[in-house]
């Protein structure tokens, strides 16, 4: 929560409406998602309910099991969640364009789109990293054998959880997560955490205040919860009734009654976002979803093994690595994107906004060894300046070219710049800030930082319990009850 | 008649229980909550009565499957938690005896039954038993006894008590919803706290009832137990201090007028008769703090929310901080827009916070 | 008072271990237990040696304090980042050699570098090493450098500061390896017989403070301070004029050796400018009013010097408003608690994390953030904090998680504030205003 947040979320209870938080959208949007919304049983572990699921809005398909402690039925709903799920996979597995040699990688083929699954919220993030933990193991042959398509699903859900903890990814997105990073609700968070109440607040339906939506959204019988959790009324008064005169129609047509209005606004949710324009280096994340989804789906072409319940120590320290340089790429991105997240740094001092009142763009620096050009820029700062000498900055206007602080006198900043002029001791046209020009600088780099060394797995060392065994699925995984 | 049991009027004291001495801890600056609790008034009801009903419905599923999990547990004399017990605990085999105090009737009866085999235990008395189902404790809580039943408690080999907690939420791969496992925590810490007093009243050292208890769970997606043992020591002294506080709440009740009562005025029928506004006014007249972590902790919640709105506490905590302490939202906003001007102790808020709505504004044009 | 050096010794090369712990509280002779454990290593050949320290800050301390301990010839090899400079105080050295790759560094028997640094090795092994701050090191670092050692020795301040990340770490709970856990915690989860020594005695801390930092912070490894009753005095050699409250502070800090600055109860900014004030003004107070410092090694007083006095907050945003009270010449050191960790002063002032705040959260509450600012002093400590501190505390509960599989963690956050609430409750001095 920043004060800028803050601030809009007061606005919105005076304006009886959510506020935006951001001037562009940081996700990126499919053009035919699959929205998945699913429901789990109450009082089981993550056992499959019932599921709305599909790529466009006016086709859901519903899945169900009609008696949800049957563990054979609970596979069959997997399988049919497979078909649709995998063959949605496979649709993006066809065009694909070929990325050059990079300094140390092979030219590679990478899929031109990829798969992308929008849940209702955290909860559905976490079913689907579950019904992907109790499916994956499954052997499709033998004593417990499942449908082949089973432990695939497994596979891809994992893949899709575990991806959706990397800062910046849209593989795997909570309709809840998206909404709430670009508007700023008159409500608390806890409260946002109910996709009906967010919603409510950012689109009201007319004659309505956001608040009296978002009230309105809490009743459970208007706006069932947007799951998995069920509510328990309906369980005590509806569900069971159903299951136990184990009419199938009855449950369908109760099961599509909780669904429904929550695919709705799923679809609401996606429109609300597709009215954002694009925020210029989501393209370039998704870029890197899409390498992600290209290299898992030969991973799985090649028969690899399903993925290991638990990190181990190499595993989880390069993971941490991973996600760490993930975060301040993404944290940097999205503020050269935005100018409203770059006023957030603004606000804490790690960034000021100013206009260029002097510039020596052919500034040559010969005290060293070869001579150089190092242009000085003065701007004036509207902002406080907190940062000093020492600190070094960058304007998402040249993201190349590198600001250090020469000297700082009242608002008057002197820059010394290097980075995005060419090779020559002249200044290319506009590669170097202009008298007058207005621009931001900000301590924020999404400069290349080298990932990180580790050991190999087998050489995993004696403070860290050593080697770990291989991992390998065995019989009492593909066996696991499912109660 | 006390004040408490002025306030509570007609009905009879709601009785505590582990999750609700628990809750007591989870927003203990709350001097409405704490009132409520320490004369007996039922929170649910009242809240209903006024038209804001809690939401802390549960699932038959749920509660089904939290019962079969236990039966399956106690089966054949607790065959299988004994299974586990021996795994964590190291209890000796054989050595198992099995007591089932859900069996004796009357509470008090019960009460006593169960504090005569545990000290007898504690005595080192082998045919005292190892396995005390649902002994009942009792504990005093703001003033009054309140009856506690604990799953299992569990008499080690070499004379250590332990706590045993059956919770019906998974295990997955050494995993646990961590929310879940703090409230499992507390509660135990909750019986772990009355069983060390239990023997402390008798004269034995309260350290025999270890701080480790045991919590048996289902494992993956299956039904079948698994154990683990859970260190409750920083509940304990979060509990002890709380406990301490309740007995302070004299402060607060001795400053309320003394005919303010919640008495819901039930008639006959057992419908409540006493006009809203009139409660609405007395829960008014005792401060609250309200946050929206609430929402999941206490039957006023939705009360106390109507009431907070247009407060930046109804925001979240981080809200506020981040809004520099302000506590009202359209003061948030004049300091914001500078239509007012800061008192002395605004002038650094009122500075950010119109820094911020330049920003704002400079970025949404 | 015991040694444990030689205790520490034999563990490590008795071949049982791989790896030996020494846990020391505040001011206890890390440093000096590192540079001895050095030389007595060198002196019985256990070499070559390496030495990782977590910040170049550290490693420049650590080489300063090491060449005059050595016999001379014994080379140290500085690993260090390309373009690093050296300090004068490790640039006047001959013995000691720079380099960005242990094959610049010559034949050098003792190498010493930050972590990072050590990270970027793929090659090479040393049969010893010495890890110094290791609390502060995360253990995925310990991951990547554990590698170029055979045996290890582990300094380190158990009451510090945990390592922390930007990102979700909540996969990992509960593995014995989570990366997010200090460097001795996952070594110690993976080896539990590992010797852990414990320094007992705080040379740094006066006797009026050991054992209040020591019960709060350190409840399970109690230790003493060095110096007994009386044998630290703090004396002003200039009496106070009008006597307002910043000189009543400043009487009571070096009569008790606390002192509880009490400004009126309000909720503020992070960056409460009333309370950064004071902090200044207590600061300059102390050195205005001469105070003397008599201690074990100034027999006959030191004056106490704008270089012996620091100011210590939580955050830096509260660090910059305060230097803004001081005048720019100031020698009065000011800083985060983070980068006030293994520094040492006459006096200090702290601005109570939670000074101004309606809401107690975990950041408030995390004891190590209390326990730095609350052990850097060799006399006296004076807090600077709104009142209402208690009863904010009171009516937070403590925000722990319980996690399974995850070793509880002492003190509690919430419990240590208590206990230093409780304590400074003796040594208030209010400022009405
Ligand atoms: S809901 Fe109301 S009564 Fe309950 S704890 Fe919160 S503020 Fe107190």
């Amino acid at each position: 929560m920043s004060a800028l947040t803050a601030l809009a979320r007061v606005s919105a209870v005076s304006s009886g409406v959510a506020q935006p938080i951001a001037t562009v959208r940081h996700v990126h949007l499919s053009s035919r998602p699959l929205v998945f919304v699913p429901l789990a049983l109450a009082g089981e572990a993550n056992a499959p309910l019932a599921a709305l699921v599909g790529s466009s809005p006016d086709a859901p398909q519903l899945l169900f099991v009609p008696q949800p402690r049957n563990r054979d039925q609970r596979f069959e709903f997997a399988a049919k969640l497979a078909a649709i799920l995998l063959s949605y996979v496979d649709s993006f597995c066809g065009e694909t364009e070929t990325v050059p040699a990079g300094r140390n990688t092979e030219p590679r083929e990478r899929y031109v789109d990829a798969p992308q699954i929008l849940v209702p919220n955290g909860g559905g993030v976490g079913f689907v990293r579950l019904f992907g933990r109790s499916t994956r193991f499954r052997r499709t042959e033998g004593e417990y054998a499942v449908d082949a398509s089973v432990p695939l699903l497994g596979r891809w859900l994992t893949f899709f959880a575990e991806r959706s903890e990397y800062p910046g990814s849209s593989l795997l997105v909570s309709m809840t997560g998206a909404l709430s990073m670009h508007w700023a609700t008159g409500q608390s968070a806890v409260e946002d955490a109910n996709l009906a109440a967010l919603v409510g607040w950012i689109d009201p339906p007319s004659g309505m205040s956001g608040a009296e939506a978002a009230l309105e959204a809490e009743d459970p019988l208007t706006w069932p919860p947007a799951g998995p959790a069920t509510d328990p009324t309906f369980d005590n008064e509806v569900l069971a009734p159903a299951i136990e005169a184990g009419s199938l129609s009855m449950l369908e047509s109760a099961l599509r009654s909780q669904l429904m209005p929550t695919w709705e606004l799923m679809w609401r949710g996606v429109s609300l976002l597709r009215g954002l324009p694009p925020g210029a280096r989501v393209e370039q994340r998704w870029t890197a979803d899409r390498d992600a989804f290209t290299g898992f789906a030969s991973y799985v072409a090649e028969g690899g093994y399903p993925q290991a319940k638990r990190d181990v120590a190499v595993a989880a320290a390069q993971r941490l690595a991973r996600l760490e340089r993930a975060q301040a790429l993404y944290d940097a991105q999205r503020a050269y994107d935005d100018p409203l997240l770059l006023a957030e740094y603004r606000l804490s001092g790690e960034a000021f906004a100013g206009t260029v009142i002097a510039s020596s763009p052919d500034r040559i620096d010969d005290s060293g060894k070869r001579r150089v050009l190092r242009p000085h820029v003065t701007v004036r700062s509207e902002d406080p300046v907190l940062l000093g000498p020492g600190a070094s900055v960058v304007s998402p206007a040249r993201p190349s070219q590198t600001g250090s602080f020469v000297s700082v006198s009242g608002p008057d900043v002197v820059l010394e710049l290097s980075g995005g002029m060419g090779r020559g001791l002249t200044t290319p046209p506009g590669s170097v800030p202009e008298v007058g020009e207005r621009l931001t600088y900000t301590t924020l780099t999404e400069s290349y930082q080298a990932p990180a060394a580790f050991p190999s797995r087998e050489e995993t060392p004696w403070t860290h319990g050593g080697p770990p065994v291989e991992y390998v699925p065995d019989d009492e995984d593909a066996a696991e009850d499912w109660s | 008649m006390t004040n408490l049991e002025c306030l509570r009027g007609a009905a009879a004291p709601k009785s505590h229980n582990a999750r609700t001495i628990a809750a007591l801890t989870t927003n203990p600056g709350c001097s409405r909550r704490a009132v409520m609790d320490a004369a007996g008034i039922d929170k649910e009801r009242l809240a209903s009565h006024v038209g804001f009903p809690a939401r802390f419905g549960q699932s038959q599923f749920a509660i089904t499957r939290g019962n079969v999990f236990e039966a399956q547990l106690k089966a054949n004399g607790c065959a299988e938690l004994l299974r586990l017990l021996r795994e964590v605990l190291a209890l000796p085999i054989g050595a198992a005896a099995y007591d089932d105090l859900e069996s004796v009737n009357q509470l008090d009866a019960r009460a006593d039954r169960s504090r005569e085999l545990l000290t007898r235990a504690a005595d080192g008395d082998e045919d005292a038993g190892t396995l005390f189902d649902h002994p009942l404790l009792r504990l005093e809580v703001g003033g009054r006894w309140v009856y506690l039943e604990p799953d299992l408690i569990a008499l080690q080999f070499g004379g250590k008590f332990y706590v045993v907690e059956i919770k019906s939420f998974a295990v997955i791969d050494g995993k646990a919803d961590g929310t879940k496992v703090s409230a499992a925590a507390t509660q135990s810490a909750v019986y772990v706290l009355a069983m060390r007093r239990l023997l402390a009243e008798a004269g034995y050292d309260p350290g025999l009832v270890s701080h480790d208890v045991v919590l048996v769970c289902p494992e993956n997606f299956s039904n079948r137990p698994v154990a683990t043992l859970v260190d409750v020591r920083k509940k304990l002294s979060v509990l002890e201090r709380q406990l301490a506080r309740m007995g302070r709440i004299d402060a607060i009740v001795d400053g309320l007028s003394p005919s303010l009562t919640f008495d819901l005025q039930v008639d006959d029928a057992g419908v409540p008769q006493r006009p809203v506004a009139e409660l609405v006014d007395g829960m008014g007249q005792i401060d609250a703090r309200y946050s929206p972590e609430c929402l999941a902790n206490c039957e006023l919640a939705f009360f106390c929310r109507h009431e907070a709105r247009g407060s930046t506490a109804a925001l979240g905590k981080s809200v506020r901080e981040e809004l520099g302490g302000v506590s009202s939202v359209s003061h948030a906003l004049s300091l914001a827009s500078g239509a007012v001007p800061p008192a002395e102790d605004e002038i650094e808020a009122a500075e950010m916070l119109r820094f911020a709505a330049k920003l704002r504004s400079e970025c949404l044009s | 008072m015991s040694d444990v050096l030689p205790a520490v010794l034999a563990d490590l090369t008795s071949g049982l271990h791989r790896g030996v712990v020494v846990d020391s509280p505040p001011g206890a002779g890390k440093s000096t237990l590192v540079v001895r454990a050095t030389s007595s290593m060198v002196s019985s050949g256990q070499l070559p040696l390496m030495i990782v320290a977590q910040t170049n800050e550290q490693v420049d301390d650590l080489i300063a304090r090491l060449v005059p301990a050595l016999p001379p010839g014994v080379g140290i090899g500085r690993l260090s980042a390309q373009g690093y400079v050296a300090p004068p105080r490790v640039a006047q050295h001959a013995s000691v050699t720079v380099g960005s790759k242990v094959a610049d560094l010559g034949p050098a028997l003792i190498v010493i570098g930050t972590a990072a640094k050590w990270a970027t090795l793929s090659e090479g092994q040393w049969p010893w090493a010495i890890v110094d701050e290791a609390y502060q090191m995360r253990s995925d670092m310990l991951l990547r450098i554990a590698n170029r050692f055979d045996k290890a020795l582990f300094v380190g301040d158990p009451g510090q500061l945990d390592p922390f990340s930007v990102v979700e770490s909540e996969r990992w709970t509960g593995l014995t390896w989570d990366p997010m856990q200090s460097a001795v915690a996952v070594l110690l989860r993976h080896n539990p017989d590992l010797p852990v020594h414990r320094l007992p005695v705080s040379w740094r801390l006066p006797y009026s403070a050991a054992p209040v930092v020591s019960q709060a912070f350190y409840p399970f490894a109690e230790f003493t301070s060095g110096t007994g009753e009386g044998d630290r005095r703090l004396s002003l050699s200039t009496s106070g004029v009008g006597g307002g409250a910043v000189d009543a502070a400043v009487e009571m800090a070096a009569a008790t050796g606390w002192a509880l600055y009490e400004l009126p109860s309000q909720h503020t900014l992070r960056t409460d400018a009333e309370a950064a004030a004071a902090c200044a003004a207590l600061a300059q107070r102390v050195v205005e009013r001469g105070a003397v410092a008599y201690s074990e090694v100034a027999p006959d007083g030191a004056p106490v010097t704008e270089a012996r006095v620091a100011i210590g907050a939580a955050h830096r945003d509260q660090v910059a408003a305060i230097r803004s009270y001081l005048p720019e010449s100031s020698e009065i050191t000011v800083d985060t608690a983070n980068r006030l960790q293994g520094r040492e002063y006459d006096v200090t002032i702290v601005l109570h994390p939670l000074s101004g705040r309606r809401d107690a959260t975990a950041f408030h509450l995390e004891s190590g953030r209390l326990c730095v600012l609350a052990s850097r002093h060799r006399h006296a400590c004076i807090v600077v904090a709104r009142a209402g501190i208690p009863e904010l505390l009171d009516a937070h509960p403590s925000t722990e998680p319980v996690h399974l599989n995850v070793p509880v963690k002492f003190p509690d956050g919430w419990e240590a504030n208590q206990a230093i609430m409780a304590h400074l409750h003796g040594h208030r001095v209010r400022d009405s205003g």
